[in-house]
């Protein structure tokens, strides 16, 4: 699943993490492009941090080889890698003021110590925080120890800067803020930046390209707009908030399509899906998935429309938009978005328990694994 | 009304320092002002002010800073300060590693071992290293047995034997402050440290040693200061030539029964152990630590 890049950033070659029998990470491949915001995005437990701590040299390999700008560091020591690392806790020294925090490593780039303090300087500039040079951290603010942290790895300019979860240490506002200030940097300073988060929100908000990661392994690589669109398999989908999944059987629909025979009858034809999701051949069971924002509740439905037929459970109203919850035939849970104040195209007022069709344009229909 | 009451509360503390503390140690300073009498009592004192004018209640200080007592206490602290410094180079890796290496279901018992040896009598233990440094001791009988000395060596009774047992009987007050400060310490600010490009051995110097410092400072306190008033170690491990300050105290007590003599030599080391227990108070205070003495 590697994209060719040319000359890779970061390569990450079929690494495996064993702790005792079970692999935190498993046969992963990865190229991250230079320059790239990439985010290893997953919940927690499916390996992305230890992939982050290896990458660092936090943790060696069981097997595999990680190479940055095309070096081998795969046995590298921490600190002789050009990757540095910006702490989820953030990491600062307790018993150093923040120009000591931010000069720590500039003892060891062989740099005159008489340029260290413009340096330092430089980097506080950087992230905002010039004048706070003699605080300890425990003077500063979460926002301000995050600068700091960013800071101190900075000012060694890595070819790649590390992020464990940069922004959850913060409070909902706050990270808001700190989200375009990060992606602002990155593109000023043009350096690689890998993080690493829970929040698929701040994956999809900062970076170029995606890893969602499950079990130890990756499950699909692409742009934020790819994988929100275009999930591949269900988890995934269900990841993304994509939580509806409906079953199909696989029809013949022509060069390039692929039927499918919904639970109503009806049949509809999609773009054929690039394998490893096809190809299907007739009576094959497929399972696709249509987000929530894209479904529609309808009344009553032509016979070949795209559409399910459910019965409307529940409603919450959420300000800019509405949930509706719906239960098909099989006993399966969908849920549908409607943006507020948008002209109502189906049903205008609902109860729970009234009977209704889920529709889509067959163009939203995303086949999965 | 709300401070009075809180320093009621403070009063039972008072009393105990008072009965337990103060007074005896004002009772051996007036001692120490005294001379001795002919059968080893105070010699009394008629005319209070022709004996503050004769000079003669600092005659006991005085000789205390006379040369042969001056090497007494000069062994004494270099002996201190050996057995501190040893006791740190052997209980920081061992505290370290209970600490942070060993599993930790092993932790507890690891502790307790460290704690084990308080169960028995610090004079039988010391007792127990006689019989191992001996001449026919277990010691000389393993390294004869196995062929790496032909002759005995002559252990019992040096100065070497002193610092076995010293250092030997202070560990656990060094391994257990260490521990404390280094089970606290964050280890992603090791993991930091490397990452900015420090090896191991200046991520111990600039980021262990000062995180644990507070740690240190504890154990070097916890060790240095009864290492100084030691004297059973010296009497039964050391010979004639290992006196120690504690034991010149206790034989101007028990043996050459110059009770104010004894005094002014144990108020001047209380005095000097005093101020070492402020300066570190001081230091604690200035790091925002809590005081652990």
């Amino acid at each position: 699943m590697i994209t060719p890049i040319a000359s890779p950033s970061v390569e990450i070659r079929g690494v495996t993490k064993r702790f005792g029998e079970m692999a935190a990470v498993d046969d992963v491949s990865l190229a991250i492009g230079r320059g790239e915001f990439f985010a290893l995005l997953g919940p927690s437990g499916c390996g992305k941090t230890t992939l982050l701590r290896m990458i660092a040299g936090l943790e060696t390999p069981t097997a595999g080889t990680i190479l940055i700008d095309g070096v081998d560091v795969t046995r590298m020591s921490p600190h002789d890698r050009p990757a540095n690392m910006v702490f989820q806790q953030y990491a600062l020294f307790p018993h150093l003021t923040v120009a000591g925090n931010v000069a720590f490593g500039l003892r060891y780039q062989g740099l005159p110590k008489r340029d260290w303090t413009a340096k330092v300087a430089d980097a506080l500039a950087l992230v905002r925080l010039a004048g706070l040079e003699s605080r300890r951290p425990d003077q500063l603010s979460g926002g301000q120890r995050q600068r700091v942290a960013l800071a101190r790895a900075l000012v060694l300019e890595p070819k790649v800067l590390l992020l464990d979860e940069p922004l959850a240490a913060l409070d909902q506002k706050l990270r808001k803020e700190v989200q375009v200030e990060l992606k602002t940097l990155q593109r000023t300073l043009g350096i690689t930046f890998l993080f690493v988060t829970h929040d698929q929100e701040e994956a999809l908000a900062l970076s170029d390209r995606m890893a969602v990661m499950s079990h130890g392994r990756v499950a699909q690589v692409g742009s934020p707009a790819e994988i929100f669109e275009r999930p591949e398999t269900e988890l995934v989908a269900e990841f993304m908030g994509a939580s509806n999944f409906f079953t199909a059987e696989a029809r013949d629909a022509g060069p390039g399509l692929l039927g499918l025979r919904l639970a109503s009858g009806a049949e509809i034809a999609v773009p054929a899906p690039a394998p490893p999701r096809g190809p299907f051949r007739p009576g094959d069971a497929v399972r696709f998935t249509v987000r929530p924002e894209k479904l529609t509740l309808c009344s009553s439905v032509s016979p070949d429309a795209a559409a399910v037929p459910v019965i409307i459970e529940n409603c919450v109203y959420q300000g800019v938009s509405t949930l509706w919850m719906a239960r098909g035939a099989g006993g399966e849970q969908f849920v549908v978005c409607q943006q507020n104040g948008a002209p109502v195209t189906g049903l205008p007022e609902a109860s729970a328990g009234t009977a209704a069709f889920l529709c889509w344009n067959p163009a939203h229909t995303v086949v999965v694994q | 009304m709300k401070a009075r009451g809180a320093r009621a509360l403070l009063l039972p503390t008072w009393a105990v320092l008072g009965v337990f503390f103060l007074a005896p140690l004002a009772l051996m300073l007036a001692v120490s002002f005294r001379q001795r009498g002919v059968y080893g009592g105070l010699r009394a004192v008629t005319d209070l002010a022709a004996y503050l004018r004769s000079g003669a209640w600092l005659a006991n200080y005085i000789r205390s800073v006379s040369p042969i007592y001056l090497s007494i206490g000069w062994r004494s602290l270099w002996m201190a300060v050996l057995t501190t410094v040893l006791c740190l180079l052997i209980s920081y890796p061992v505290a370290w590693w209970i600490a942070v290496r060993a599993p930790r279901r092993w932790k507890n018992l690891l502790l307790g071992l460290v704690v084990v040896p308080f169960w028995t009598s610090f004079l039988i233990r010391t007792y127990a290293w006689m019989f191992i440094l001996r001449g026919q001791g277990l010691l000389n009988a393993v390294l004869l047995g196995s062929g790496v000395i032909h002759r005995p060596l002559e252990l019992l009774y040096t100065p070497f034997a002193v610092m076995i047992g010293l250092v030997y009987g202070e560990l656990p007050f060094m391994i257990l402050p260490l521990y404390a400060s280094l089970e606290k310490l964050d280890r992603t600010l090791l993991e930091a440290a490397a990452d900015l490009g420090a090896g191991r051995a200046a991520v111990f110097r600039r980021v262990t040693v000062p995180l644990t410092m507070p740690g240190i400072v504890a154990g070097v306190v916890l060790v240095f200061i009864p290492s100084l008033g030691q004297f059973v170690v010296s009497d039964l491990l050391g010979g004639a030539k290992s006196m120690l300050l504690g034991n010149l105290i206790q034989n101007q007590f028990a043996v050459a029964r110059n009770q104010p003599f004894g005094a002014a030599l144990a108020f001047e080391l209380t005095a000097a152990v005093l101020l070492l227990l402020l300066a570190y108070a001081l230091y604690m205070k200035r790091k925002g630590e809590e005081v652990l003495l």
